[in-house]
């Protein structure tokens, strides 16, 4: 034989991170230092002579009076961005209430009750992953429109046709839930699948009604699902613009995405633009810890 | 006889069916979760598939149905084949998709494979890094990359080269959950078969390995070229000019800006073109059911 034993395993041993060695090069010059490149922005403290920020790639040079202003008009009720954090977060709650009201009861189905027409639905409630968001949102468009068919199906039922379309918090809270619903399915599906049966069964032999069940049985063991569900929806929503652009368009619904895309690609103050992602991330990072947290103590609580 | 004993029958089970109300019987039909679920899967998928419907109208209007027509489609004025800007989306999007797949899928593989064999602390980091896109805002990610080109990175120029490096970034994470998942069910005898057969390693990789891989490489390069052809955020972070323009871009663009039916059409060939992706991976990965593993459309949920 050619190669002896131990040449063979070194070569190997050198094989593997050969193979992962430009995937991960790539991921650190094209993820983590443009999050880098957001904190030397954010971090700035001169402009140019375009009255954009020169960015700050040595810590040393870092000054903090502009993210701190974006903090300050955060989170002081006076500041010029603190009603876009709570209209955010206003919205994002309640398209989240829309997601489990709505989701909870379809994923319960297909998961455990479906029978043989699980395989159909389940495609079905796969379909909207495939089909590109902005066509969703057109869609809708297109039935909101003052003639369109919703204006059209209230007035057979007698109702004045309404103005959907003109900064309504009412249309973009809806069509959030509405883009998201399908992200949100799935991994609750998922989680209500691996529930054993026979613990419902038990349940219900032992006398205890469905709805007992359901709180005592269901639920605590899809929690995680559910919390997963509300994580993997809440990130994108909370970060979401062009929902908000497509069946808006008034700033009097604005989000803090559409903050940040206005002070990125519209304006020169990109210093603001990224101290609010750096904001928005930190947030994000804070419910992702949390997340992380319960995840782990469901999994050592599954492993006692 | 038989005559006889059937009353018999029926005053047993009569008494029982009646003591028990429905709300209480375990076994009735979920009437209520059925009618929530197709309820939601018509609310889902039947706004989509009027504004397929109205690509076809034979009139300017997107929201009055006046006949069928294929004029918005082609060889008329004003149809995507025949609307310059239109068309050149259509291609940008085509030819971006078809380089993502072609710089992400190898990058992704090789990056599962080093990964999931290679086992020291370095690949835990390498791991962890790989992941985190996949959970982050895509806002946060298309601003981090738009600040590093304009601020750092000066020899890649926003536009097509941007846009790719932008949907590679995000695609291997998709390759390197999709072929990792496979890797794991596959483990490492056969390779060590082959090289306990005189194999060295890369020949490992190239005869067994990767033949073995083949259905999971083939899904994510389809899904690969699905996401990117889906992709906005991160497009319209760095495309810099209306010549870049991919397909979603002008959607966006275009939504509220008193569009006609090309652009339903144009919409409507995007989804086309990402559901044929789908289905292809779809089949692929029916392959592998035969062979005894779970249902492909579980799998694709399982990935969610």
């Amino acid at each position: 034989m050619p190669d002896k034993p131990s040449g063979h395993d070194r070569a190997t041993r050198r094989l593997w991170p050969a193979l992962a060695l430009p995937g991960t090069f790539w991921l650190i010059a094209l993820f983590v230092v443009p999050f880098y490149a957001v904190m030397a922005v954010a971090f700035s403290g001169r402009i140019n002579i375009f009255n954009e920020p020169i960015p700050a790639w040595n810590p040393l040079d870092w000054e903090f009076s502009s993210f701190g202003t974006v903090i300050s008009d955060s989170f002081t009720p006076s500041g010029a961005y603190h009603e876009v954090w709570v209209r955010t977060a206003i919205y994002t709650f309640w398209a989240l209430v829309i997601c489990v009201a709505i989701g909870y009861p379809v994923a319960y189905y297909t998961a455990r009750l479906a029978g043989r027409r699980r395989g159909l639905i389940l495609a079905l409630i796969l379909a909207p992953w495939w089909i590109n968001y902005i066509t969703r949102m057109l869609a809708w468009v297109n039935l909101l429109q003052d003639d369109g068919y919703v204006n059209k199906a209230l007035g057979l039922v007698g109702i004045p046709p309404h103005s959907w379309l003109s900064g309504s918090s009412f249309t973009v809270v809806w069509a959030l839930a509405y883009g998201y619903l399908p992200y949100f399915i799935i991994p609750l599906f998922a989680s209500l699948d691996r529930i054993d049966q026979r613990l419902l069964e038990a349940s219900r032999d032992l006398g205890v009604g469905a709805l007992r069940t359901f709180s005592h049985i269901t639920l605590p063991l899809s929690r995680m699902g559910l919390v997963t569900a509300m994580v993997i929806t809440a990130l994108p929503m909370a970060g979401d613009y062009y929902t908000n652009t497509i069946v808006s368009g008034s700033p009097n619904t604005n989000m803090v995405g559409n903050q940040i895309e206005l002070f990125l690609l519209e304006g020169p103050q990109k210093n603001i633009g990224a101290g609010l992602v750096l904001l928005l991330s930190l947030v994000l990072m804070f419910f992702m810890f949390y997340y992380l947290i319960l995840t782990q103590r469901a999994s050592r609580e599954a492993a006692r | 006889m038989t005559v006889t004993e059937r009353p018999a029958v029926a005053e047993v089970s009569a008494p029982i069916r009646t003591r028990v109300p429905p709300w209480r019987n375990p076994w009735r039909r979920p009437y209520v979760l059925a009618t929530i679920t197709w309820v939601y899967i018509l609310w889902s998928l039947v706004p989509v598939l009027i504004a397929i419907q109205f690509s076809f109208n034979d009139g300017r209007s997107r929201s009055t149905w006046q006949g069928f027509s294929r004029q918005w489609y082609c060889c008329n004025e004003g149809s995507v084949f025949e609307d310059p800007s239109m068309f050149h989306a259509l291609r940008n999007s085509l030819i971006l998709g078809i380089a993502t797949v072609i710089v992400a899928t190898p990058l992704g593989v090789a990056l599962a494979m080093g990964l999931t064999r290679w086992r020291s602390r370095a690949s835990a980091v390498a791991n962890g890094i790989s992941l985190v896109p996949l959970v982050t805002p895509e806002i946060v990610v298309g601003s981090a990359l738009y600040l590093v080109f304009v601020n750092l990175y000066h020899f890649i120029p926003l536009g097509r080269p941007a846009m790719l490096l932008g949907h590679v970034t995000f695609s291997v994470s998709y390759v390197l959950v999709i072929v990792r998942s496979r890797l794991l069910s596959i483990g490492g005898e056969y390779e060590e078969a082959a090289r306990d057969l005189g194999a060295n390693s890369l020949q490992a990789i190239r005869t067994i390995l990767l033949p073995l891989l083949m259905p999971a490489v083939f899904a994510s390069a389809m899904i690969v070229f699905a996401t990117s052809l889906d992709d906005f955020v991160v497009s319209q972070f760095l495309f810099g000019s209306a010549e870049n323009e991919t397909v979603p871009i002008l959607l966006y663009n275009a939504v509220r800006a008193a569009p006609t039916p090309a652009l339903n059409a144009l919409a409507s060939i995007l989804l086309v073109g990402s559901f044929l992706a789908l289905i292809l991976a779809l089949v692929v990965l029916r392959g592998r059911r035969r062979t005894g593993e779970e249902s492909a459309l579980e799998t694709l949920a399982d990935w969610g």
